[in-house]
């Protein structure tokens, strides 16, 4: 299926990345030569067949719910943009 | 002192050993040569005074008879792997001053057994790509060059950096990370042996995520069994990895030699694809030869759905990656460019920071998680990933091994495949089947092409039977007795 620039506007957006309005329909052709690439799974008969959603069957491994690490907030901070006494910095994001 | 760095991993250990050599002597050698070889582009961090400080360790441990499997050995480190206190950036922009807090398992592992750090090396964005050149520190290049040429080729990627510099012997052996063909594929443009084992035998924690189910930490080495006693450090069950795979690791180099008389090894007619090189078909029916000179029994096998395999990869990967990459958001860590609000700022951090295939890749993951895509292509292709498992399963009830070329071709100029996404994507063509079943597989040089440039072979086994790849890639190692190195130009 082809990708318009409306549909690439509309994922950049979800996908948070800013795309300038001359970048759409670039995108969109180059989207769509993929996309349409990777429609020949179409071909493939898959009636009946488990998705595989691990690279390795094995269950998956419980452990105890309690804590093993924690409690020191300066490691955790010292990446951060922008941070403040135990806190990140972040923009207002209620108004 | 500078002939230490032709040393193969194992006998660099034996020269230690013997005491032949300081690990001091060792890892300054291997620090003059990578600081000589700045052309390749092959380091994004040297950490010079870090490993002769780690070689001084090693010295006096080996002294004390506390000698680990692999003490006083420097290696490099794809810039994939967190490594505490040493900048990690996946050679992306949005994490260009990142300071892991903390050390990946498998370097862990590495040190735990004696191992110097080199420094970082070299690889594509977030490890997408396949010729090193969407790294946000520019292309590794490969040592290797075209017979009479001066043409910049490729090293291959995503860890072109590890593939590189190994071939340049700027370090013993190297970690790599393969989620669809970034060491095996690399390894064969280079000349060097790469290993990518079962999903789940080496731990991914610390490893910067691309595609949680498909990426696998491996080594590249100089020879076969270099990779194996590397491999046998590096793996290991890890409780902080919920898909590590909790099983003895073997000493894998205690395979290498073994006798491969009675193995049968399946040919995949699928594979000989149109518009190979006349030279990749003739170095496969070599390796044919070799093993059935080994007293291999040579099978042909059908993997049908082999073609779907990069289509499928092409969902299933960017998929997982678009939705591991959303924790780059500007807020906890790397890169920040503020906006007018918060949105504005995550927008701005992200097309500023990720370069333009990462963005391709995230756009495309997005895509085709969206709502009305997810049935039609992810789930679509979770289905196929079944089916391509399911050929391999069935291939492995007649044979105990595959053998098939690495790559559809030798290493490329940089720039040729820039402007086509999917040619580019073509080249790991015969790698990403191997990832998409979980399976170990291993690339070896065999021989070199019409303009002189190394050419592999890659043998794929079954779950958790790295084993085997190890005496057939030994087996094979003998017989190529492949000796070509690139002439020193850096």
């Amino acid at each position: 299926m082809a990708i318009d620039a409306a549909t690439v506007r509309k994922v950049a957006r979800l996908a948070r990345i800013a795309q300038p309005e001359e970048r759409l329909e670039p995108l969109a052709r180059e989207l769509s030569g993929i996309m349409a690439w990777i429609e020949q799974l179409a071909e493939v008969n898959t009636e009946g067949v488990t998705p595989m959603t691990s690279a390795v069957s094995m269950p998956m491994p419980l452990r105890d719910d309690v804590v093993t690490d924690g409690g020191d907030a300066s490691i955790i901070l010292s990446n951060a943009p922008k941070s403040s006494g135990a806190f990140f910095v972040v923009p207002k994001v209620v108004e | 002192m500078s002939d230490l760095t032709r040393l193969t991993l194992k006998a660099a250990l034996d020269g230690l050993q013997s005491k032949t050599f300081s690990s001091v002597e060792l890892t300054q050698a291997h620090i003059d040569a990578v600081a000589q070889a700045r052309a390749l582009n092959a380091f994004v961090l040297e950490t010079p005074e870090k490993a002769l400080s780690m070689a001084a360790d090693a010295d006096a441990r080996r002294a004390k008879g506390e000698a680990g499997p692999l003490t006083g050995a420097p290696l490099g480190v794809k810039d994939l792997f967190c490594t505490k206190g040493v900048r990690t950036t996946a050679s992306s922009n949005i994490l260009g001053n990142f300071v892991p807090e903390y050390e990946s398992t498998v370097t862990s592992n590495l040190w735990r057994d004696g191992a110097v750090m080199l420094g970082k090396l070299n690889l594509d964005e977030f490890a997408m790509g396949s010729s090193n050149e969407t790294s946000a520190f520019g292309p590794v290049v490969n040592p290797w060059r075209r017979n009479g040429s001066d043409a910049k080729l490729t090293p291959g990627g995503s860890s072109g950096g590890s593939a590189a510099s190994v071939a340049a012997d700027l370090c013993l052996g190297a970690t790599a990370t393969d989620t669809g063909g970034s060491i095996r594929q690399p390894a064969a443009f280079t000349g060097t042996v790469g290993v990518k084992p079962t999903y789940g035998r080496c731990s991914r924690w610390g490893v910067v995520a691309f595609a949680s189910s498909l990426d696998q930490a491996g080594p590249i080495a100089k020879t076969v069994e270099d990779a194996a006693i590397l491999l046998t450090s590096m793996a290991g069950h890890d409780a902080k990895d919920a898909t590590s795979l909790d099983v003895a690791t073997p000493d894998f180099a205690s395979f290498v030699g073994k006798s491969v008389k009675g193995l049968r090894i399946g040919i995949p007619k699928e594979y000989r694809v149109d518009g190979m090189p006349a030279e990749i078909d003739a170095l496969w029916e070599q390796g044919i030869a070799w093993l059935k000179d080994a007293g291999c029994e040579i099978v042909e096998v059908s993997l049908p759905h082999t073609k779907y395999a990069l289509p499928a990869y092409y969902i299933v990967a960017p998929a997982e990656a678009s939705s591991n990459l959303a924790r780059y958001d500007g807020m906890r860590f790397g890169l920040r460019v503020e906006g007018g609000n918060l949105m504005e700022t995550y927008e701005n951090t992200r097309a500023k920071g990720f370069g333009e295939e990462v963005k391709r890749r995230i756009l495309i993951g997005t895509y085709v998680l969206s709502a009305g895509y997810y049935d039609a292509y992810y789930l679509k292709a979770l289905k196929v990933r079944r089916r391509i498992a399911d050929d391999f399963d069935q291939a492995f009830q007649k044979v105990d091994a595959l053998l098939t070329p690495t790559a559809p071709s030798a290493a490329f100029g940089l720039g040729e495949n820039a402007n086509d996404p999917v040619a580019m994507y073509l080249n790991d063509i015969f790698t990403v089947t191997v990832n998409l079943a979980g399976l170990p597989g291993m690339s070896l040089p065999a021989g070199v092409d019409v303009n002189g440039l190394p050419l592999g072979l890659q043998l794929i086994g079954r779950t958790l039977d790295e084993g085997t790849l190890f005496s057939l890639g030994g087996a094979l190692e003998k017989a190529a007795d492949f000796r070509a190195k690139p002439a020193k130009w850096w």
